[in-house]
């Protein structure tokens, strides 16, 4: 009998291409998500070389990041020139090297890690790329998905290939089920403040247990979504009934016999009994509370009950003077309570926090309340699916009615690179991915949350426990 | 690709843990659709005041440290985003060489295939070299990949590790693309192989 193998083992040995006698690896590559902000010089490098895509077929091109998300603005010209260059030099590229686009006018652009599963793209047991980091969504289809740099998404582009070397394999166990109030972002925060930053840099973490079994796949996508923020090269959970289940009928997955063909492949990838981890974390989910963090880490991460942290109180100096600093940039006290943070502004979507169900656990806290007075919150759906998806369910009218704006599809205030963003000093409860210094607009201060805390923060004008609403 | 071979310079100090790649170059930088130019917003919102003048007190704004080649870097450095905008504007700002612990793994990846070579270090030698840094003027380090070796302005010696494919390519200046075009006859097998085990995931 063959050694027992990970999930990862078996994905990494079924793309190997060839393996040099230094043990550097070529790996085949299934699927590649290319965007307008990452592939400019992919693409003129080709140029300068002469080189073409080797496969159109398995790579598809969208604008993301850089899109307005007012209602209607898409439809005009985008504003910022430097962004109107940056997908207008998309659009030529995709064209001269025949790509497949979905253009903004079409109701499936959206956020690439969204319209990938969205539209069947992403498929248990394959490899996708993207040069972005939370490509590590995708390992929520037991997919081995990872985030690259332009000149490896040139290499993609030109051979279908990356030069690798295998990572090591962690385990994060989830045993038990959520407590009520608690979803995939509580839990993905916990495992990064327990873990750290660093806590899976070189590896690739597998999510095992109940807990993880039990969260649908959008579920399973914020989870993947942020093990980057753990360092991690990558996410998997293994994929099963509600995997196939969300798969079944997309525009790229299998059909008919080669439905049940793939099918009968994707069983076999979920890890071997006894299959050995050269890390294990194990987390009880009666452990989890509805998170926030406070920081500019996402490792900054507390229960809503939980206050500040104090410099004081830590021994580790370099960890001393990050929280202090990190405290002084989040213009906080020391032993401040979580919940008695004011803030300003809300931002409800992201590749983290942009799908149908986030949307409607935002609705689900906003009806019948309103978004208290001074705080901007804004729901930017992470597609056009998802935002036509919404609409037909009336989620849009609640929201709306409850005073958030409901925005057109894009990576939004994420990362601050379109319109949206937060002033100097502005604070904002965001179910997106980032709290670094900065990242949501210079001097913006953030604190991550999931969608039904953000909708709390909304409309209670503060960091709330949304176990304590009226 | 620039070769790397040795670099001798003034080490910038730079112990912060966790600086992450918005810190390196934030994201409203990343709007260009050119490699060059960026290492003027390298570090920029620590460099820089909201009206863009220099903040007197960041280590690349004082007199000892205006155009280093070295950096030395807290743990975990190039934490977050793939932007590969990150070693772009390390290396157009002139940098050539980065001496850390850790290093995130999509921004060590992609320092090699911009000439610029991070090197992970115990934490004692880094501390060391840290002190180094702080010193400032005339307190030169060398960096020999060749010989795998850091000199410290004292002479003291210390020895590093590299995987030997990514040396290769830097001692070389060696394009990756260039290589693997020249193993298409191994991913045309593979595509052949894999077009009959898995169709689906291929156009008819």
């Amino acid at each position: 009998m063959s050694e027992p193998r990970t999930l990862f083992d078996k994905i990494w040995a079924s793309h190997l291409v060839d393996t040099q006698e230094d043990g550097t690896c070529l790996i085949y590559i299934d699927r590649h998500l290319v965007h307008e902000v990452t592939s400019p010089q992919a693409f003129a490098g080709l140029r300068a070389t002469g080189r073409g895509v080797r496969r159109p077929d398995a790579t598809i091109a969208v604008a993301d990041h850089n899109i307005p998300t007012v209602p209607g603005a898409r439809h005009g010209v985008i504003e910022n020139e430097e962004s109107r260059i940056q997908v207008e030099t998309l659009e030529r590229n995709i064209a001269e090297f025949g790509v497949p686009y979905y253009p903004i006018e079409d109701v499936r652009q959206g956020i690439v890690h969204i319209i990938g599963p969205e539209q069947g793209m992403t498929q248990p047991g394959t490899t996708v790329v993207c040069g972005d980091s939370h490509t590590s969504t995708h390992g929520a289809f037991g997919a081995l998905a990872f985030g690259i740099g332009t000149s490896e998404v040139e290499h993609v582009l030109a051979t279908q290939t990356l030069i690798q070397r295998p990572a090591r394999n962690m385990q994060v166990d989830i045993e038990g089920a959520l407590p009520p109030g608690c979803t995939a972002k509580d839990l993905i925060l916990a495992i990064i403040g327990r873990i750290g930053t660093a806590g899976g840099t070189g590896h690739v973490i597998e999510y095992t247990g109940q807990a993880i079994r039990d969260l649908s796949m959008e579920g399973r996508m914020t989870v993947c979504n942020m093990s980057i923020e753990a360092g991690a090269r990558a996410g998997l959970i293994a994929p099963d009934d509600i995997t196939f289940g969300y798969l079944k009928g997309r525009p790229h997955a299998p059909k008919g016999a080669a439905w049940d063909a793939a099918v009968a492949v994707w069983k076999r990838l979920p890890s071997d009994p006894g299959a050995v981890y050269d890390k294990v974390v194990r987390i009880p989910a009666g452990e989890i509370a509805p998170y926030v963090t406070w920081g500019t880490s996402p490792q900054d991460a507390l229960p809503i009950t939980a206050s500040v942290p104090n410099p004081a109180d830590i021994e580790d100096d370099d960890r001393r003077r990050a929280v202090q600093r990190s405290i002084e940039y989040m213009g906080l006290s020391a032993g401040q309570p979580l919940q008695a943070i004011a803030i300003d502004t809300v931002f409800i979507g992201s590749c983290t926090n942009g799908r149908i169900e986030d949307i409607r656990a935002a609705a689900a806290v906003a009806e019948g309340r309103r978004v208290a007075n001074g705080v901007r919150a804004l729901v930017v759906p992470g597609s056009g699916l998802v935002k036509e998806q919404a609409e037909e369910e009336g989620l849009d009218r609640i929201l709306v009615e409850a005073g958030f704006e409901w925005r057109d599809p894009g990576c939004s205030m994420c990362l601050a690179m379109n319109d949206d963003r937060l002033a100097p000093g502005e604070r904002s409860a965001s179910t997106s991915n980032r709290n670094f210094e900065g990242r949501q607009g210079p001097g913006g201060r953030t604190h991550l949350v999931s969608p039904a805390m953000a909708a709390a923060a909304a409309v209670t004008g503060r960091l709330a426990d949304l176990r304590d609403l009226d | 690709m620039r070769k790397f071979e040795t670099v001798t310079s003034v080490g910038a100090p730079l112990p912060e843990i966790n600086i992450d790649t918005d810190k390196i170059i934030p994201a409203r930088f990343l709007r260009t659709i050119e490699r060059k130019g960026l290492g003027r917003h390298l570090f920029n919102d620590m460099r820089y005041d909201s009206e863009g003048n220099e903040n007197p007190d960041f280590v690349l704004n004082r007199p000892a440290w205006r155009s280093v080649g070295i950096l030395v870097v807290g743990d975990n450095f190039g934490c977050g985003s793939s932007r590969e905008h990150a070693p772009w504007a390390l290396a157009d700002y002139g940098v050539r060489a980065i001496l850390g612990t850790d290093f995130a793994d999509i921004f060590y990846n992609n320092s090699f295939k911009n000439g610029l070579l991070p090197i992970k270090l115990p934490a004692a030698d880094r501390d060391k070299l840290m002190e180094d840094a702080e010193r400032g003027e005339n307190a030169r380090i060398t960096v020999d990949l060749e010989n795998q070796i850091i000199t410290r302005p004292d002479g003291e010696e210390i020895t590093f590790e590299i995987d030997p494919f990514r040396k290769h390519c830097l001692l070389n200046g060696l394009d990756d693309i260039g290589m693997t075009m020249e193993r298409v006859a191994s991913i045309d097998s593979f595509e052949a192989a894999d077009r009959i085990a898995r169709p689906w995931l291929y156009a008819e």
